[in-house]
C-alpha cells in the first residue's frame, strides 16, 4: 500500500496539493499510488511559469515506460513555480513523490472546489485497486 | 476473466503488477521496469512465458506437412534445431509468428503467440489434413520459463548436467533441470544470450524457485512484460500484432528471407508470395509501398503505437511500437514508413499534436557484444 500524507489534499485525477492552509500558494504533484500504477516516469511537462490555469484543465504530462497521462490543474489560479529538477530527472515522481518529485506550484485564484481529503482519497485509491 | 499461468501465485507473491495480455493475467513488472530491464542486459532475468502456445505435430509426414502449412522449409530442419517461421493465409497476409522445433525425426514443437495459437491449431489441423501427420495442441498441459541474459548460461548450468556448451543458438535438447524434465531451447526475444525452458504445468512453481536460488547470487530477477517489450524493440524484434498483422505479409515487414519459395511443392500463400517476392526483385522498393524502419526520437516524448509519422506536415506513415531506450538514453520506435518519404528524410511522430523530429536509424538498436 503507497503512502497517503494525511496533511495533503488530494484529487480523484491521483494528484497532490500542499499549502492550502498556509497561504495562496499550493505545490502540486502526482501521489505514490499514481506514481506505482504509472511505473518508471521517464518524461514530465510542466506548465510555463505565469500561465493562467483553470482547476480541471490538462496543463502537462506524465509518460513512462508504458504510457502517457495529462496532469490537470487541481486548481483555479496562476503558475508561479515549476520544478526544473523534475523535468531534468522524471525518475523522482517515483523515489520521491511528494517530496523532490513536486511538479509546480500556483497561486490560487479562486477558493479550491472538490478537493479530497486523505480519507477520501484512500478510499478512491482502495476502490480502483 | 483472465486466465492465469501455473506461476500465478509465485508473481503475487512477489508483488508484481498484474496486467491482462491476450487474455492472460500476467506479470507487467515486479518493481521497476528499467531494473528488470537492465538486469537482463547486463545480469539475467527470469520470465513467465507459460502464456505462449505448444503446438506437436507428430507422425511420418509431420515435416511435409509442415512444409505445406508454413513459409518456411521445415522438413530440411535438422532434429534438434529451431527455425523462426510464420503462418499466412492464402493472399500471403500474416497470422502468426512462430518457432518450429524439431524434437525428434518424426515430431516437430510449434511455438505460437498467446493471441493466435488456437488459430494456429486449427489451421494446422487442416492443412495437415491430406497428410500422414498428427496436430496436438497441449499449450493447456506446458508452462514456458525463459532465463535471458549474459549470466543465464552460468545459472542453468547449476541446474542441469546437459550440454549448454553445445546448444546453438535455435537449437534445442530435452534434458533435467532441478529434476525435472524439460526441453531446454537456447532462444529469446530480448537480444541476448538465453534459455527458454518448457515444462509441465506442475514444474513451473519448483523450477521457477530452483532459477532463483540458482541465480540469486548471479543478479538474476524476475522481469515482466514490460521489459520484455522494451528489450525485444532494442533488438528489432517484431510483436505480433503491431508489427506483423494479417495486413501484411512477411516482405512488408522486411522478413522476406523467412520464405522459402525454393522448398519443394505448394504451400499456403506461395503464390501470392512469389508476386511479392519478384516486386521487390524487380521494381526494387516501389515508391507507394511502405518498410519497417527504427526511429529514434530526438527529444524526449515517446512515439507510441499507433502515432503517425510526418514528413512536412504530411502522414507518411505510422508507429507500430515505441518506448524509451535504457541502451541508447533516447526514445525509439519502429515504424511503416513510405519509401520515399524515408529516403528523403526529415522525418517527424505527430506525439499528441506536435510534430518531434525523429531520425531513421538501421535496426536494430541494440546489439549484444559476444
Amino acid at each position: 500500500m503507497s503512502s497517503i500524507p494525511e496533511d495533503l489534499s488530494y484529487t480523484k485525477e491521483h494528484e497532490w496539493v500542499a499549502g492550502l492552509d498556509d497561504g495562496r500558494t499550493v505545490t502540486v504533484g502526482v501521489t505514490a499510488y499514481a506514481a506505482e500504477q504509472l511505473g518508471d516516469v521517464v518524461y514530465v511537462q510542466v506548465p510555463e511559469v505565469g500561465a493562467a490555469v483553470t482547476a480541471g484543465d490538462a496543463v502537462g504530462e506524465v509518460e513512462s515506460t508504458k504510457s502517457v497521462s495529462d496532469i490537470f490543474a487541481p486548481v483555479t489560479g496562476e503558475i508561479v513555480e515549476v520544478n526544473a529538477a523534475v523535468v531534468d530527472d522524471p525518475s523522482l515522481v517515483n523515489s520521491d513523490p511528494y517530496g523532490e518529485g513536486w511538479l509546480f506550484r500556483v497561486q490560487i485564484g479562486e477558493e479550491p472546489e472538490d478537493l479530497l481529503t486523505s480519507a477520501e482519497y484512500t478510499s478512491l485509491t482502495t476502490a480502483e485497486s | 476473466m483472465s486466465r492465469s499461468t501455473p506461476l500465478h501465485e509465485v508473481h503475487e507473491a512477489l508483488g508484481a503488477t498484474l496486467t491482462d495480455f491476450a487474455g492472460w493475467l500476467m506479470p507487467l513488472r515486479y518493481g521497476s521496469e528499467s531494473v528488470e530491464h537492465n538486469a537482463v542486459r547486463t545480469a539475467a532475468g527470469l520470465f513467465d512465458l507459460s502464456h505462449m502456445g505448444e503446438i506437436f505435430v507428430t507422425g511420418p509426414q509431420a515435416g511435409e506437412a509442415l512444409d505445406h502449412a508454413l513459409v518456411g522449409w521445415l522438413s530440411a530442419l535438422d532434429t534438434g534445431r529451431a527455425r523462426y517461421t510464420m503462418i499466412v493465409d492464402g493472399d500471403g497476409h500474416v497470422l502468426d509468428d512462430l518457432i518450429v522445433y524439431r524434437l525428434a525425426p518424426e515430431e516437430f514443437l510449434v511455438v505460437a503467440n498467446a493471441a493466435n495459437y488456437p488459430m494456429v491449431a486449427r489451421e494446422l489441423t487442416e492443412r495437415a489434413g491430406a497428410y500422414d501427420a498428427r496436430v496436438e495442441d497441449r499449450s493447456e498441459s506446458f508452462a514456458l520459463v525463459a532465463v535471458q541474459g549474459p549470466n543465464s548460461a552460468e545459472i542453468l548450468a547449476k541446474l542441469t548436467e546437459a550440454d549448454l556448451d553445445g546448444l546453438k543458438y535455435y537449437a534445442g535438447l530435452p534434458a533435467t533441470v532441478a529434476g525435472f524434465e524439460a526441453l531446454i531451447a537456447r532462444t529469446g526475444y530480448t537480444g541476448e544470450d538465453g534459455f527458454e525452458l518448457f515444462v509441465r504445468n506442475e514444474d513451473a512453481v519448483p523450477l521457477w524457485n530452483a532459477l532463483s536460488e540458482a541465480g540469486a547470487g548471479l543478479g538474476l530477477r524476475p522481469a515482466g512484460l514490460s521489459a520484455r517489450d522494451t528489450l525485444r524493440l532494442e533488438a528489432g524484434m517484431p510483436l505480433y500484432g503491431n508489427e506483423l498483422t494479417a495486413e501484411q505479409t512477411p516482405f512488408d515487414a522486411g522478413l522476406g528471407r523467412v520464405v522459402r519459395l525454393d522448398k519443394p511443392g505448394d504451400f499456403v500463400g506461395r503464390a501470392a508470395l512469389a508476386v511479392r517476392a519478384a516486386q521487390d526483385q524487380e521494381a526494387g522498393p516501389g515508391a507507394d509501398t511502405r518498410r519497417l524502419v527504427g526511429l529514434v526520437a530526438r527529444g524526449r516524448r515517446v512515439p507510441r503505437h499507433g502515432y503517425p509519422v510526418t514528413r512536412d506536415g504530411v502522414v507518411v506513415g505510422e508507429v507500430t511500437s515505441g518506448a524509451p531506450s535504457q541502451s541508447l538514453g533516447k526514445p525509439i520506435a519502429m515504424a511503416y514508413v513510405s519509401r520515399g518519404a524515408v529516403e528523403a528524410g526529415g522525418l517527424a511522430v505527430d506525439i499528441r499534436g506536435s510534430h518531434e523530429p525523429v531520425d531513421v536509424v538501421d535496426l536494430p538498436f541494440y546489439r549484444r557484444s559476444k
